[in-house]
């Protein structure tokens, strides 16, 4: 079975949510319509709508987390469904079970969707293709593969501040495209939406083989990279790239690909900087661009709850 | 007539015998007698056949030899055991079947050859042979007592898929196992290029995010391989090539003079990386299925004779083993059941001729494992392949004779099927 009819069912509904890949632009648009509806109610007095009442949810992190947890958790609550967290670092896969036994445990509990993060990539197209017909899967982040909620998010803010026409905007991403799942949604997402040009920005170390071939530009100097750019998303850079020969120093990294107004000023005026978090200031970017007036980071992860909230009320609602 | 297991005097009469080895390709009788084949055309003085295998409509040839199969005894027997792929290697005209060393425990001692051969004997279905491991333990730094090792049976020595990092001890080992006349078969595979990759670094790797292995990790070994075998003139064998650029230096080295041979598996001949865009973990294969051009590569490669082998590369796997993310998986097709009937299929896309698939199926890879098998030649052992070239059959959980499972072409219509084969002039195998 194909990943794009496992995330989508015979009536072009969402069944699961996997990656960017399988969707098209029409069901992209309305995941952002309904996240734009869900927007108001984390600002009412009373931020609850009983769409998922009765319902549990289950949030499968396999790999650490805190924001994207914590924002699935909001998001879940917000729709007022039960949130189960389960931590499987520390659980029974540490015992040895195996990660189907896991699934075949928590399916016997009756609950109704799985939030996915793993380190492997794929481990969400296969717990979806595992798991029983009646549960929905969300990926909150696959190995290297996929990371879609995350791109929504960014669709989302990108679109609140830019406005619709995608086809009028540049957009830069900065930063470790090898490792990054976000990167890949990212470019995935931004293509679906026809946006006028995506480029990709990091040392050579840093970019899959055929990184062309995903729907990018690829440059390797951060001046002509971001140079007029509307949108400047900068990736976080992971220390531990800093062994393996992909990079000699932080520090050298910071000079060439860090951000700081100073390089800023290569992009267009009207420039918005986005990160996906956690940032490590005075790597990938330094704090007066962090928290600076062209930065929209938070506003990102506040647009994480209810971008989180559009997908999972359309994985429930085809039932 | 007496019981099959006591037939002694065999006649397969009106079948059409192909040996590559003897460059015979006629409708003719063949008779066995005493475990060897006797005579051709028309019977010897006095020969009464204890039994006659009619094989009118059907091909024989030379028992099959299978140069990588791993039969997963001793040390995991949940996944196979000799006993049950013995009956696989039957079933699929497979008179020989070569276990690579890195068995549990590894094939470092003539003890573990020397029970893997009396549990096969015991089981009487095809022969087994052993690579010895080239180094103790595989680990890689002191060499094996290889001598130890071939005295006890080992036709050749390896490092299987573990690394030898280093030159110096390659060499040594290369000098050591030519003392004896061993073949050292290689897996060409740079350890830190491959830098724990489960994929071709290509474009479907990129899409995927999976952890790429790229070409140059078997490009690179194969060069440096090269460069010792030149330098030593000892004899060499490439295991499981999987680009074409591989071939190309392996083509080019043999053109010069190297001593050096080299197979591929049957799966890279069908797959490319293409096949694992769902993360199928069927497809996930050590080394990698690299790009459709690669596969192409290969088959020419195999077609002009730099590549002498094509084996099943067996590894059969309890289902629990594919059930999991792409890369937690363990890599690796059941290969006995579909060796002959897929490499029939290269027959049919034109890829290759039927008399030169057979070679490759049994006097190439007989050359590289220095056996007298693979030839039906006169006095020869009657190890003997007869398979209907025409049979239709699908290959199913019904059909498939492994303890293992684990393969992409399930469901996959095949042609051609193995009717009987035959293991030292006796009957081991009969389709009912």
């Amino acid at each position: 079975m194909s990943r794009h009819s496992l995330q989508i069912d015979n009536n072009g509904r969402l069944r699961h949510f996997l990656c960017i890949s399988g969707l098209n632009r029409q069901l992209m648009t309305e995941i952002l319509d309904t996240a734009e509806s869900f927007a108001g109610v984390s600002e009412q007095t009373v931020k609850k709508v009983p769409l998922l009442r009765g319902k549990t949810i289950v949030n499968l992190f396999f790999e650490a987390s805190t924001r994207t947890r914590t924002t699935f958790e909001l998001a879940a609550k917000r729709l007022s469904a039960d949130v189960l967290n389960i931590n499987i670092t520390q659980s029974s896969t540490a015992k040895g079970e195996t990660l189907l036994d896991t699934l075949r445990n928590l399916e016997a509990m009756h609950v109704d969707m799985f939030i996915v993060r793993h380190s492997e990539s794929g481990a969400a197209h296969f717990i979806a293709a595992n798991a029983a017909p009646h549960i929905s899967v969300i990926n909150a982040g696959d190995g290297s593969h996929s990371h879609p909620t995350q791109a929504m998010l960014d669709m989302f803010t990108i679109r609140r501040v830019k406005g619709p026409d995608f086809g009028a905007l540049r957009v830069a991403i900065v930063g470790d495209i090898l490792h990054s799942r976000v990167a890949r949604s990212q470019i995935h997402a931004l293509n679906l939406l026809n946006t006028g040009e995506v480029r990709i920005v990091a040392p050579k170390t840093l970019i899959p083989v055929h990184a062309g071939s995903l729907g990018a530009q690829v440059h390797h100097d951060l001046q002509t990279g971001i140079k007029d750019a509307d949108v400047v998303i900068i990736l976080r850079l992971q220390r531990e790239r800093m062994q393996g020969a992909l990079l000699p120093s932080e520090h050298e990294y910071f000079e060439l690909f860090g951000l700081t107004e100073e390089k800023l000023a290569h992009a267009s005026p009207n420039v918005t900087v986005m990160h996906p978090g956690p940032i490590n200031r005075g790597v990938e970017m330094d704090s007066d661009t962090a928290d600076g007036p062209r930065s929209v980071i938070l506003e990102q992860v506040t647009h994480g709850i209810a971008v989180r909230m559009a997908v999972m009320s359309m994985a429930m609602s085809r039932k | 007539m007496p019981a099959i297991d006591t037939a002694t005097r065999i006649l397969i009469s009106s079948g059409r015998v192909i040996d590559p080895a003897t460059s015979t390709d006629a409708v003719q009788d063949v008779y066995i007698a005493d475990g060897k084949v006797i005579a051709f055309g028309n019977a010897p003085q006095g020969f009464t056949a204890d039994m006659e295998i009619n094989a009118s409509q059907r091909i024989v040839c030379p028992g099959l030899i299978d140069i990588s199969a791993r039969l997963r005894e001793p040390g995991q027997e949940q996944k196979a055991t000799i006993a049950t792929e013995s009956l696989a290697a039957a079933s699929a005209g497979i008179t020989t079947l070569c276990c690579p060393p890195d068995t549990d425990p590894v094939i470092d001692t003539p003890a573990v050859t020397e029970f893997m051969r009396l549990r096969a004997e015991a089981v009487g279905k095809t022969r087994l042979v052993t690579l010895g491991a080239l180094t103790r333990s595989l680990g890689g730094e002191q060499l094996s007592e290889m001598a130890a090792l071939q005295k006890a049976g080992c036709v050749g020595v390896s490092n299987a898929l573990k690394p030898l990092l280093n030159p110096l001890i390659l060499r040594r080992a290369l000098e050591y196992a030519a003392t004896f006349d061993l073949t050292v078969f290689l897996h060409p595979n740079d350890h830190w290029l491959a830098n724990k990759g489960c994929a071709h670094e290509g474009r479907v790797a990129t899409r995927l995010g999976l952890p790429g292995i790229p070409e140059a990790a078997e490009t690179a070994a194969v060069a440096h391989n090269l460069a010792l075998i030149e330098q030593t003139g000892i004899r060499a064998h490439f295991c499981r090539l999987t680009s074409g650029r591989a071939a190309r230096m392996v083509a080019r080295a043999q053109y010069d003079g190297a001593p050096v041979t080299a197979d591929v598996a049957i799966p890279y001949l069908y797959l490319s990386e293409i096949d694992i865009s769902d993360f199928d973990s069927q497809c996930h294969l050590i080394p990698p299925l690299r790009t459709v051009e690669d596969r192409q590569q290969l088959r020419d490669a195999l077609q002009q004779g730099t590549l002498s082998a094509i084996c099943s590369d067996h590894q059969p796997h309890e289902p629990d083993a594919k059930l999991g993310p792409f890369p937690a998986t363990a890599p690796g097709i059941s290969g006995l059941d579909t060796l002959l009937p897929l490499g029939l299929r290269l027959v049919e896309e034109h890829a290759i001729e039927l008399v030169d698939l057979i070679h490759r199926l049994t006097a190439g890879p007989a050359k590289i494992l220095g056996l007298p098998f693979g030839t039906l030649s006169i006095d020869a052992t009657a190890d003997i392949c007869i398979f209907d070239p025409a049979a239709n059959w699908q290959l199913d959980s019904s059909t498939m004779r492994s303890n293992g499972l684990n393969t992409p072409f399930m469901d996959w219509e095949m042609k051609g099927r193995v009717t009987h084969t035959l293991l030292a002039g006796k009957l081991v195998y009969t389709l009912d």
